[in-house]
């Protein structure tokens, strides 16, 4: 029992707004009253200043919880969406994650299957890894997907030793079946119609693909306990489900109602989702779609009730706030042009050489603890801030980010350009010292005031429009009761 | 312990432009316009000035790099002349430049001049622009209101004072202030408002609304100083001197460390503990005559109160309230209009203040003089933002003083 392959633990990130999909409806509803079969529930939109990065970021860290992240010896990020063509995606969470510099990691895209995929290969590398799907999807406005999508992140650490569920094995088939394409560099997916994607996508080449891929594994589908297909259209898992003799009750809610699709993400952030409600010994079918299809089949074992608690799929769906603001939504999208007036000017051209050379503060949010006194602060300088001792060159690297912190000051300012007004912000004080004035994130005027709990999460700080590049750093949200 | 400057020298004459929306002047006239007016009261020639400091702080809607500018304008006879910025406390900075040079000898007459052309940014509010390379990365660039609102938290939170009552004493702050503007021509803005007016403003950063934030606006002031000596000997029979002069500078304490709880300027009491000391002041709430400080946000006045220790630590507020600090109260706080009504072209904000010192001090004033005759005037001149700062307090007084 010591060294299983498989899972040693999950994680999700969710974001926390959910646009209300009656709103969204009701506005295109005079141009496309057709989308009104789709107008029901909510979906999760990420905020201006979240990415396939940043939303990874959170995942993983939900998935660390409590675990030494000297397991993680490498890290992929698979996403169709990810905000740079070029310059490792993964090695940004890597950093954020303040992991060690001799850690692999790599990009995985091209497909919404990219997030089994990446899972599939982790688990056969036989080595500790940390998978991460994320995905913030963009649509046209009053389009179907933009009513069917969402935007979330999954992670998925694997490895051998106590794991909380076994890789049993894994099957997968590829065909190029075009039901959406997005050329490099476009924006948007150029959908075909969708009772073909239905009948021939779905129930014949992933109808297909599960069956085959359950006799391959040696499993019949009545002893499935839980089938988790990410095809968020009513009716179709249950079909599917049918088809391969899989037990209805078995069959995983899609989270269509309240998060949407979120693509590459979708798969990983179900598999969470099942491991955070599943018992010891259960069998667990994992299915990817997208040009073909990937079946993993895993069992949980005891060491699941052992993993500590963390948020998870339903501590996100329990921080949800309601949204029905769907021109904030396409503004934060970049699909209306709004006037953001001239303080939006403001050049915010990064100097590579600075952010290499202060990479763990800024990516990791590392900080200095003086050596002499036990001062801590961010970020470290040659001489210690500590106005008792003048201690000089003895700091050593003191992670903040998982440290929890309470607002000292703060303001809700109106004036300063924000994508999001009024832009919040202030002092916080770190548990166990150091000091940061930060933005607040996922903040409302009942959220602020002196001694308020705060956490650390990553977010793009600015995007230099000018080079297309996209600076990020740390910022602070209130701590939500339910958030031991 | 250091000598001091005070006495050693003295103001010869000083120049305030009109401040407000000057679009129809460049730089370099306002620049004028306050020299023209202070080489006058000091009667001398622009050949007698040995060296000049210029105060600027935003090169990228000004006058561009160097001391040039301010040579050029002037046609100064190619003496030294030096640059600085130094946040909004760059006008007291110019004119420390200028009387330390006096007071060491190494000039007999040097000229401290600041200006700002704030309007051509092409909106309201102070520029947007860098805090350096590596703090671009990290920090938090908020604007100046978002900045100084932080203030109010953290002293209701300390103090325990209730949100509607620090916000109405914030509004008093501003009425205050603009009821003496309007007496004021050379202020940007001469209107009396009413309580109502202010508490129900626009909110530009919470709690701060729009009446609790200083005017933006071109302006420029000037000083030119010697020694009393030489005041004399040029005839001056009233002479002005300098007092104290003091400017304490943020260390990276409050920002970095976790000892400062946000409700009051640690500079700002360094500052005052030495100019007071400079100065030979013991009980500043009965020896200073009138202060004009630096009043960029109703709440930064109000706890700078307390941080000069004319009011008691969380006690501005009730001192606001029951009127000390209006025209007619026991210590007059902006009897010109402050920032407030003047507005804030950070290089010669600094100037303007010891300006209406001066004038006041020389019985100058006009329809604002002070009715008790004054002594002893403060002036205190901050920049950056609470948590990061340079303060700067100048006391200026009658010579015989």
């Amino acid at each position: 029992m010591t060294s299983e392959n498989g899972i040693l633990a999950y994680g999700a990130y969710i974001p926390q707004r959910r646009l209300q999909r009656s709103a969204i409806y009701a506005a295109n509803a005079w141009f496309a009253p057709g989308l009104r079969g789709l107008s029901a529930g909510e979906k999760a939109v990420a905020s201006w200043d979240e990415d396939s990065i940043t939303m990874a970021v959170e995942a993983a860290r939900d998935c660390l919880t409590g675990l030494d992240r000297a397991a993680v010896s490498g890290v992929t990020l698979a996403s169709t969406t990810l905000p740079f063509a070029d310059r490792l995606n993964a090695g940004v969470v890597k950093e954020a994650l303040n992991l060690a510099d001799a850690v692999g990691a790599s990009d995985q895209t091209g497909s919404l299957r990219a997030g089994t995929s990446a899972l599939a290969q982790a688990l056969a590398g036989q080595s500790g890894r940390l998978c991460l799907g994320a995905d913030l999807r963009k649509a046209r406005a009053a389009s179907e997907a933009e009513l069917q999508q969402g935007d979330a992140a999954g992670a998925i650490l694997v490895g051998q030793g106590e794991v909380i569920a076994k890789f049993l094995g894994s099957y997968s088939a590829t065909v190029d079946f075009v039901d959406h394409f997005r050329a490099t560099g476009e924006p948007f997916d150029y959908t075909w119609e969708s009772r073909w994607i239905r009948d021939e996508g779905y129930a014949n080449l992933l109808g297909g693909a599960m069956a085959a891929g359950l006799a391959k594994l040696g499993v019949s589908g009545e002893a499935i306990d839980r089938a988790l297909i990410p095809i968020p259209v009513r009716g179709v898992p249950e079909s599917l489900a049918r088809r391969c003799k899989i037990r209805p009750e078995a069959v995983a809610d899609t989270l269509a109602a309240c998060v949407g699709d979120s693509g590459t993400a979708h798969p990983l952030v179900m598999l969470a989702a099942a491991l955070e409600a599943a018992s010891p010994g259960e069998k667990i079918l994992l299915v990817g779609f997208g040009q073909g299809a990937d079946l993993l089949l895993f069992e949980t074992t005891e060491a699941l009730k052992r993993l500590p608690k963390r948020l998870g799929v339903a501590g996100h769906l329990a921080r949800a706030r309601k949204d029905a603001n769907y021109m904030r939504f396409l503004f934060h999208r970049g699909i209306l042009d709004m006037e953001r007036g001239m303080r939006a000017e403001a050049d915010e051209k990064q100097p590579g050489t600075a952010l290499y050379r202060n990479r763990k503060a800024v990516l990791g949010l590392v900080g200095g603890r003086s050596k002499t006194t036990g001062t801590v602060q961010f970020p470290k300088t040659e001489i210690s801030v500590s106005p008792n001792a003048r201690a000089q060159g003895d700091q050593e690297d003191y992670p903040l980010a998982e440290k929890r912190a309470r607002i000292t000051t703060y303001t809700a300012d109106s004036l300063s350009y924000s994508p999001d007004p009024p832009v919040y912000y202030g002092a916080i004080d770190f548990e166990g010292g150091g000091r940061l004035v930060a933005e607040f994130a996922d903040c409302g005027p009942e959220d602020v005031e002196v001694g308020r709990e705060m956490r650390m999460v990553f977010r793009v700080k600015a995007v230099d429009e000018l080079r297309d590049f996209t600076k990020y750093f740390w910022k602070a949200v209130p701590v939500t009761s339910g958030e031991a | 312990m250091p000598r001091g400057i005070k006495d050693k020298v003295a103001i010869l004459g000083m120049g305030c432009a009109k401040f407000g929306e000057r679009w129809d002047k460049d730089a370099d006239q306002l620049m004028v316009e306050a020299f023209d007016e202070a080489i006058g009261d000091a009667g001398i020639d622009v050949s007698q000035l040995d060296a000049a400091w210029l105060s600027v702080a935003f090169d990228a809607v000004n006058i561009g790099p160097s001391g040039i500018p301010l040579a050029t304008a002037l046609r100064l006879p190619n003496v030294g002349v030096t640059k600085v910025e130094n946040f909004c406390a760059s006008g007291t900075e110019a004119f420390r430049g200028a009387v330390y040079a006096v007071a060491s000898g190494a000039a007999d007459i040097a000229l401290a001049l600041g200006v700002e052309k704030l309007k051509d940014t092409g909106y309201g509010g102070l520029p947007v622009r860098t805090r350096g390379t590596t703090y671009d990365m990290i920090g938090v660039s908020g604007s100046a209101p978002g900045n100084f609102a932080q203030l109010a938290a953290a002293y209701r939170s300390k103090h325990g004072v209730g949100k509607d009552d620090l916000k109405r004493a914030m509004a008093h702050v501003s009425v205050k202030s603009h009821a003496n503007g309007a007496r004021n021509p050379k202020a940007h803005l001469q209107k009396a408002v009413d309580m109502d007016t202010v508490l129900n403003a626009p909110m530009i950063a919470e709690p701060l609304g729009l009446f609790d934030c200083c005017g933006v606006s071109d302006g420029a002031a000037c000083a030119i100083v010697t020694t009393p000596e030489i005041a004399r000997s040029l005839g001056k029979q009233d002479i002005v001197t300098v007092k104290a002069l003091q400017i304490s500078t943020s260390n990276g304490w409050e920002l970095q460390a976790n000892g400062w709880d946000g409700s009051y300027f640690h500079t700002t009491r360094i500052a005052a503990t030495k100019a007071y000391e400079e100065a030979g002041v013991t009980k500043p709430r009965e020896q200073i005559s009138l202060m004009e400080v630096h009043d960029c946000f109703s709440i930064t006045e109000l706890v700078t109160m307390e941080d000069l220790y004319i009011s008691k630590e969380g006690e501005a507020w009730k001192d606001v309230l029951e009127g000390f600090f209006d025209a007619d109260g026991k210590v007059p706080c902006q009897i010109d209009g402050g920032l407030k009504c003047f507005g804030h072209p950070i290089g010669a904000s600094g100037l303007r203040m010891i300006y209406e010192n001066y004038l006041q001090l020389l019985g100058r004033a006009g329809v604002r003089q002070r009715s008790t005759p004054p002594v002893l005037a403060l002036s205190h001149n901050l920049g950056g933002s609470p948590i990061q700062n340079v303060s700067a307090v100048a006391i200026v007084g009658l010579a015989d003083a």
